[in-house]
C-alpha cells in the first residue's frame, strides 16, 4: 500500500486511487483514416514492465483528477509524478 | 506423575496469584505471569501435541512465536475457541481450557501413531505420489485425510468478541523491545521523534531482561540490571508510545506495517464482555528501526524430535523469567558458548545437569571455563547419534565426531536424561525485513542471512541485525542511530562494556549418525514432519530450486513457516549440491509473521457493516408495503410486492398485468443522473454517444447508447436536454459510477479544450415512474394546471412543474412501452411525492411494481438491459440497434472499431427473440441453444440472456443471443436440458406493440 503525491492534493494512502494503465496512448484524431492494424495497436497493446514504466493515476476518491506516475513496479518505488499534458522527466 | 518443578520464584510469575486452568480434560495449577506452556512445564507435562504426518509424539520446544510442536486448540466446544496457537505465547488466566491437535483418540494414544512405523512409505512428495490414483478412490483417500490429519476445528457459532482497526503514523517505529529496541526507542523520542515501541510480549526486555552472564558487563552491572533501570527511565520520557502484546504482522512497502494488539486474550472470560478483543494497527512509519532479535536454530540429528528436546534459550527462560525446570536430569547438545549459560542457569538454581555434548574441539572463554570448574561433564567433539524415549526423552547417545564432521567414531555413549536442551547457533529474525522487499545477504563467517539492500528508511539492530554480542550491539546501534536520525550524540556514547568473547565456532548443518541416513530420523521441519531424507531425496529427484525444494517436501509450509528450521534446510540443499549457501538464495517469508484472526482483518466491518449498502428516499415505503429487495450494485431495490402470501412469479404476474391495464409506479431512484454543463456539452455527447446531440430541442429527451472504445456496449440511459447548455444524462443503476468516471477521463485527458462540466446528481433526486394507460390521469390529478395533452407534452420531452410547492422535472419517456412519466424531486420530497401518486391513483388501481415486473415488461418490448443481455462482448449491431448508430458522425467512442474484421462477422453472437414451441414452458436465463440434437460434440450456438412467462402474451417469451441470429428468423432450434430438450423458435425480440401505439394511448 504505497502513498502518491497527488499534484492537486497532497500526499494520499495507495487506496483512494485507482490505476489507468500506461500513459502517453494518445487516443488517434482521425481514427476512421486507420487500418485495423493500426487501431488495434492503439486499443489493445500495452507495455507491462518489470521496472521504469509510465502510467495514469486517478485520485477517485479525492479530487477526481487524473496525472501521471513515473514508477518502478519491481519496488513501487515512484520516480515522478506530473500532470496531464505536462512533458514526462527525461529519462 | 505430577510434580513441581517451579525451582526459584521469579519477577515475572505472581505465585500468590495461583490459576487452575484445564488441559486435555485435566486440571492443572500455574501463577499469574505463566504462559500455558511454562504452566504445563511446571507441572512436567512435556508431551503436547502429534506431528501432521507421522503423528509422533511431540512437546514443548520453544518460548515464543517460533514454536512449531506446541500448537493447541484454546477453550475447546465454546464460542471463543481459536485453533492453531501456540501455548507458548498464552498467557493463562482461571478457567483457561486448552487441548492438543491432531491426534484422535487422544494426545496419548493417537492412532495416526501407526505412520510413524509405516514412515518409510510416507516419503517427500507423499500426498502428490499417492492420492493421485486410483480416480475413483478419491473418496476413500479423503476420508482418511480428514480424518488423520488437520489443524484444529474452527468455531461453528458466531464470534462473540468485538475487533477494530486504527490508523496510526510516527515518526519512528521500532519492532521489537529487546535491549536494542528499548536504546534504539529512548534516544529516537528523546531527540523529538514521535515514537511507537511495540512488542509481541506482555513484558519488555526481551532476551537481555533475564540475561545474567555474571561474564558480562554494562557499566559495570549485568546486562538485565542494566537494562531495568533503563526500562524504568522510558515511563518519563514524552514522544514516546509503548504497546506490548502488539505483534506486527506484516510490512509492506512504503514504511506501512500491519501490528496485531493483543487485549483481552489474557482475561479471564468474564472480563473479555463487550471490550475490543484484538486491534489491527496500521503504521505509517517515517523511520522503522527493526529490533526483531534472533531465534535460536536447534541441531538437525537423529530423532531430534522427542518431546523433552528443546532448544536451549528456551529452557534458560523458563529457568530464569518462569522460575521452572523443563527437567530433573538435564543435557545440553551444542556448537556454540550460548548452552553454558543455560547450564550455568540451572546449576545455580541447584538443578541437575548431566552433561553437555559440544561438537566443537573446545572452547576457552570464561563461560565455559566456569562450567568446567562445577565438574559438569563435557564430551568435546562429540555428537547425539540417537535419543530414546516415546512419550519423553529418556536418553541420548553419543558418539566421536570425525574431524570432518561427516561420520561418528568410537564407542557409544548412553546418557540417561529427561530433558535436552538444543544450541545449534542463532538465525537473525529478517522475516519483517524480508517483507519490505529488501535484499538480504549470506554472511559466511556467521552462517546468518544478513539485510543487505533496504527498499524504505529504516534499519535493523541487534541480533536481526546481525550483532550478537552486547558490546557489537551497543556500539553499531549507537552508529545507525546517528545516521539514521541524523543526531550527533546519544546515551549509548559513554557506556562501559566487558564481555566474554567466544573465539571457537563450528557449524555443521547435518549431523551424522552411526546408521546410514535411510534409517534416522533427522527432522528439519517438525510441524510438517519433513526430514533431512526428504530434502535429499527432493534433490536426488531433480528438484534445485529452493521454492520446489520446499514445496515438495513441505520444509517451512507450516502455520511457523519453518521458523526454527529453514536455515538447515538451505545448509543442507547447499552441501548436498555443492553450492554455496549465498548463491542458493533464501525462500520468500510472507505476511503474516504469526497467524491473525479473521476478525483482526475484518474489523468492524462484519454483520450490516460487512459491506456499504444505498437506500433509495422512498425506501421506507418499501419495507412498509412488505416488498421484497434485490441487490443491485450497492442499492437495495424493491423488486416486488407479494400481497396474501403470493410467490414471486404470482406477485410479478399481477403487477405486469396492472401496469399494462391500468397503472403501475415503479421507483426508479436508482438510476445513475449526471448533470452536464458548458459551451461543449453537446459536442461532448455527440463523442461519447453512438447518436446524434446537436440538434435535440430544448426540453426534449433522446435514448443514448454509450460504447467503450472496442465498439461494444457500455451503457445506455436518457438524455435531456434542459438549458441550451444543461443537459441531464440517466445511466444505469450498477454503471453510474463507472460512466462517470469515464467520461470524466476522457474530458481530462482526451480532450481537455471542451468546455464541459460533470456533476454526479444521482443522490439528489428521487424518481418516480408514472407508467400505464392510466398515467395521464393520475398526473393531472396531481399537477392539476399543468398542460399533458399530446401537442404540449409528447412523448421523449420534458417539463417543470410543481406539486405544491415542490419543484419537479417530469420526463415523458418509457422504459415499458406504456404510455410514462418520470417524476423528479429533490430527494427528501420522494416518499412525499410516491404518497401523493399513490393517493392519486388509487381509483385506478395504481399498482407499486418492482424490478422484476420492470425486466419482464421491458422484455415484451424488446428493451435490452445492459449486463444482462449484453457482457461486454455485444456491439450494438449485434443488437440489432443498427438505427442508434450514426452514419454522420465522424467519430465517437467506439466507432472505428465497428468496422474491425472482427466486429463486421456475419457469424457473431447476436440478439434475438426466441419463443418456446410450448408456450408454457418458460426456458432457464443461461441455458445453451443448439442447432443440432443427435450429435456430439455439438455446437453451443449462444445462450438465453432474458426469459419470462408473460402475462400480457398469456405466453413464454425470451430474448437470446445466438450465432448468426439475424438471418435465422423462424429457424427451429432447440434448447438441451438435464431431462428433456426444449424446442424453440428464432423470433422478432419485440414480442408486444410492436407498433409502439400504446405510447400514445
Ligand atoms: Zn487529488
Amino acid at each position: 500500500m504505497f502513498l502518491i503525491n497527488c499534484p492537486y492534493c497532497g500526499e494520499r494512502d495507495q487506496q483512494e486511487f485507482k490505476a489507468g494503465g500506461e500513459a502517453h496512448i494518445e487516443r488517434p484524431k482521425q481514427p476512421t483514416e486507420l487500418s485495423d492494424d493500426e487501431w488495434a495497436e492503439y486499443l489493445f497493446m500495452r507495455k507491462n514492465i518489470k521496472g521504469v514504466q509510465y502510467e495514469r493515476w486517478n485520485h477517485a476518491h479525492g479530487c477526481r483528477k487524473w496525472f501521471n506516475v513515473v514508477r518502478d513496479t519491481s519496488n513501487d518505488e515512484i520516480k515522478a509524478i506530473y500532470k496531464m499534458g505536462e512533458k514526462p522527466p527525461s529519462q | 506423575m505430577t510434580k513441581n518443578l517451579r525451582v526459584k520464584s521469579s519477577k515475572y510469575v505472581d505465585e500468590t496469584n495461583r490459576i487452575s486452568f484445564k488441559f486435555n480434560g485435566k486440571t492443572y495449577h500455574g501463577f499469574k505471569g505463566d504462559t500455558l506452556a511454562s504452566a504445563l512445564l511446571a507441572n512436567n507435562v512435556h508431551l503436547v501435541g502429534r506431528s501432521f504426518k507421522y503423528h509422533r509424539p511431540r512437546g514443548i520446544m520453544t518460548s515464543g512465536s517460533e514454536e512449531p510442536n506446541a500448537i493447541v486448540q484454546i477453550n475447546p466446544g465454546t464460542d471463543r475457541t481459536e485453533p492453531n496457537v501456540r501455548a507458548t505465547e498464552v498467557e493463562i488466566y482461571e478457567g483457561l481450557e486448552a487441548s492438543s491437535q491432531n491426534c484422535w483418540p487422544s494426545v496419548q494414544f493417537d492412532i495416526g501413531g501407526i505412520n510413524n512405523f509405516l514412515s518409510p512409505f510416507f516419503p517427500a512428495g507423499f500426498y502428490y505420489k499417492t492420492f493421485m490414483w486410483p480416480a475413483s478412490f478419491w473418496e476413500k483417500y479423503e476420508f482418511f485425510i480428514r480424518h488423520s490429519a488437520g489443524l484444529g476445528k474452527s468455531p461453528t457459532s458466531s464470534d462473540p468478541d468485538i475487533y477494530d482497526h486504527r490508523n496510526v503514523h510516527y515518526d519512528v517505529l521500532v519492532v521489537g523491545a529487546g535491549i536494542s529496541g528499548i536504546l534504539a526507542a529512548k534516544n529516537a523520542a528523546k531527540n523529538n521523534f514521535k515514537t511507537l515501541l511495540v512488542d509481541e510480549k506482555n513484558e519488555l526486555g526481551g532476551s537481555t531482561i533475564f540475561e545474567n552472564n555474571e561474564f558480562n558487563k554494562i557499566d559495570n552491572k549485568t546486562p538485565s540490571e542494566w537494562l531495568k533501570k533503563e526500562i524504568e527511565e522510558l515511563k518519563e520520557i514524552k514522544n514516546l508510545e509503548i504497546k506490548t502484546r502488539t505483534s506486527v504482522a506484516a510490512y509492506h512497502q512504503y514504511n506501512y506495517l500491519l501490528a496485531r494488539e493483543n487485549l483481552t486474550d489474557h482475561l479471564e472470560s468474564k472480563d473479555k464482555t463487550n471490550k475490543i478483543r484484538q486491534r489491527l494497527i496500521k503504521i505509517r512509519a517515517k523511520k522503522v528501526i527493526l529490533a526483531t532479535g534472533a531465534l535460536e536454530r536447534p541441531m538437525i540429528f537423529n530423532n531430534n524430535d522427542r518431546p523433552g528436546i528443546m532448544l536451549s534459550s528456551a529452557v534458560k527462560k523458563y529457568s530464569e523469567f518462569y522460575g521452572v525446570a523443563c527437567g530433573s536430569k538435564n543435557v545440553f547438545f551444542t556448537n556454540n558458548d550460548s548452552a553454558y549459560e543455560s547450564a550455568l542457569s540451572l546449576y545455580n538454581k541447584g538443578i541437575n545437569v548431566e552433561a553437555i555434548i559440544d561438537i566443537r574441539e573446545q572452547s576457552e572463554s570464561k563461560i565455559v571455563n566456569k562450567i568446567k570448574e562445577t565438574g559438569i561433564k563435557i564430551y568435546w567433539s562429540h555428537s547425539i547419534v540417537d535419543t530414546a524415549g516415546y512419550k519423553r526423552l529418556n536418553s541420548v547417545s553419543i558418539m566421536k565426531l570425525s574431524n570432518d564432521g561427516t561420520s561418528v567414531t568410537g564407542n557409544k555413549i548412553s546418557i540417561s536424561c529427561d530433558c535436552l536442551g538444543v544450541a545449534g547457533g542463532w538465525t537473525p529474525a529478517v522475516h519483517l525485513y524480508t517483507q519490505s522487499g529488501s535484499k538480504l545477504k549470506f554472511d559466511e563467517e556467521k552462517k546468518v542471512f544478513l539485510p543487505n539492500q533496504s527498499t524504505s528508511d529504516q534499519i535493523s539492530v541487534g541480533s536481526c541485525g546481525g550483532d550478537f554480542k552486547i558490546d557489537e550491539i551497543i556500539n553499531n546501534l549507537n552508529q545507525k542511530l546517528k545516521d539514521t536520525l541524523n543526531i550527533n550524540e546519544t546515551d549509548l556514547d559513554n557506556i562501559k562494556i566487558e564481555i566474554d568473547q567466544e573465539n571457537s565456532k563450528r557449524n555443521i548443518w547435518l549431523l551424522p549418525s552411526d546408521k546410514p541416513l535411510g534409517k534416522t530420523k533427522p527432522f528439519v521441519d517438525y510441524q510438517n514432519d519433513a526430514t533431512a531424507k526428504d530434502i535429499k531425496l527432493a534433490l536426488r529427484e531433480g528438484f534445485r530450486s529452493i521454492e520446489h525444494v520446499k514445496r515438495y517436501t513441505t520444509t517451512g509450509m507450516g502455520t511457523d513457516q519453518g521458523k526454527l528450521g529453514n536455515m538447515h534446510a538451505l545448509g543442507i540443499i547447499a552441501d548436498t549440491a555443492g553450492v554455496k549457501m549465498g548463491e542458493l538464495g533464501t525462500t520468500t517469508f510472507r505476511p503474516p509473521y504469526t497467524p491473525l484472526t479473521f476478525g483482526t482483518i475484518v474489523g468492524r466491518s462484519v454483520g450490516k457493516f460487512f459491506d456499504i449498502f444505498r437506500k433509495t428516499p422512498i425506501n421506507d415505503w418499501h419495507v412498509e408495503n412488505k416488498a421484497e429487495f434485490e441487490n443491485v450494485g450497492q442499492w437495495k431495490r424493491a423488486w416486488y410486492y407479494p400481497i396474501n402470501g403470493e410467490t414471486m412469479h404470482q406477485a410479478v404476474q399481477r403487477e405486469s398485468k396492472a401496469v399494462r391495464e391500468s397503472a403501475g409506479i415503479l421507483d426508479a431512484s436508482t438510476l445513475g443522473k449526471i448533470d452536464i454543463q458548458g459551451s461543449d456539452a453537446s459536442e461532448f455527447l455527440n463523442r461519447v454517444y453512438t447518436n446524434a446531440w446537436s440538434k435535440l430541442a430544448i426540453g426534449k429527451c433522446r435514448y443514448g447508447l454509450m460504447l467503450n472504445e472496442d465498439g461494444m456496449v457500455y451503457d445506455d440511459g436518457v438524455t435531456t436536454r434542459l438549458g441550451e447548455n444543461h443537459y441531464i444524462m440517466t445511466t444505469t443503476t450498477g454503471g453510474a459510477a463507472n460512466v462517470l468516471g469515464k467520461l470524466e477521463d476522457y474530458l481530462q485527458t482526451e480532450w481537455p479544450e471542451l468546455d464541459v462540466y460533470l456533476t454526479s446528481v444521482t443522490d439528489h433526486y428521487a424518481t418516480a415512474s408514472l407508467c400505464g394507460p392510466n398515467s395521464k390521469k393520475i398526473l393531472k390529478k396531481i399537477i392539476p394546471d399543468l398542460d399533458l395533452s399530446d401537442e404540449n407534452f409528447p412523448h421523449m420531452s420534458f417539463k417543470e412543474a410543481n406539486i405544491g410547492n415542490i419543484q419537479c422535472r417530469i420526463m415523458r419517456i418509457s422504459f415499458t412501452g406504456e404510455h410514462s412519466y418520470e417524476i423528479n424531486v429533490q430527494a427528501s420530497y420522494g416518499k412525499d411525492l410516491w404518497e401523493k401518486c399513490m393517493e392519486a391513483g388509487q381509483e385506478f388501481n395504481i399498482t407499486p411494481y418492482g424490478t422484476e415486473t420492470m425486466h419482464l415488461l421491458r422484455a415484451e418490448k424488446g428493451f435490452i438491459i445492459v449486463g444482462q443481455d449484453t457482457d461486454g462482448t455485444m456491439t450494438p449491431i449485434d443488437l440489432q440497434m443498427d438505427w442508434i448508430v450514426s452514419k454522420k458522425k465522424y467519430d465517437f467512442i467506439g466507432k472505428r472499431s465497428l468496422y474491425r474484421s472482427d466486429t463486421m462477422r456475419e457469424d457473431r453472437k447476436q440478439l434475438v427473440g426466441l419463443l418456446t414451441d410450448d408456450p408454457n414452458i418458460v426456458l432457464e436465463e443461461g441455458a445453451q441453444i443448439v442447432s443440432e440434437l443427435n450429435q456430439s460434440p455439438v455446437e453451443m450456438l449462444g445462450h438465453v440472456t432474458s426469459s419470462y412467462f408473460s402475462p400480457n402474451l398469456n405466453k413464454s417469451i425470451a430474448l437470446a443471443v445466438v450465432r448468426g441470429g439475424k438471418n435465422m428468423m423462424g429457424k427451429k432450434l432447440f434448447v438441451p436440458m438435464e431431462n428433456k430438450n426444449i424446442n424453440v423458435t428464432v423470433a422478432n425480440p419485440v414480442f408486444y406493440d410492436e407498433k409502439n401505439e400504446r405510447l400514445n394511448a
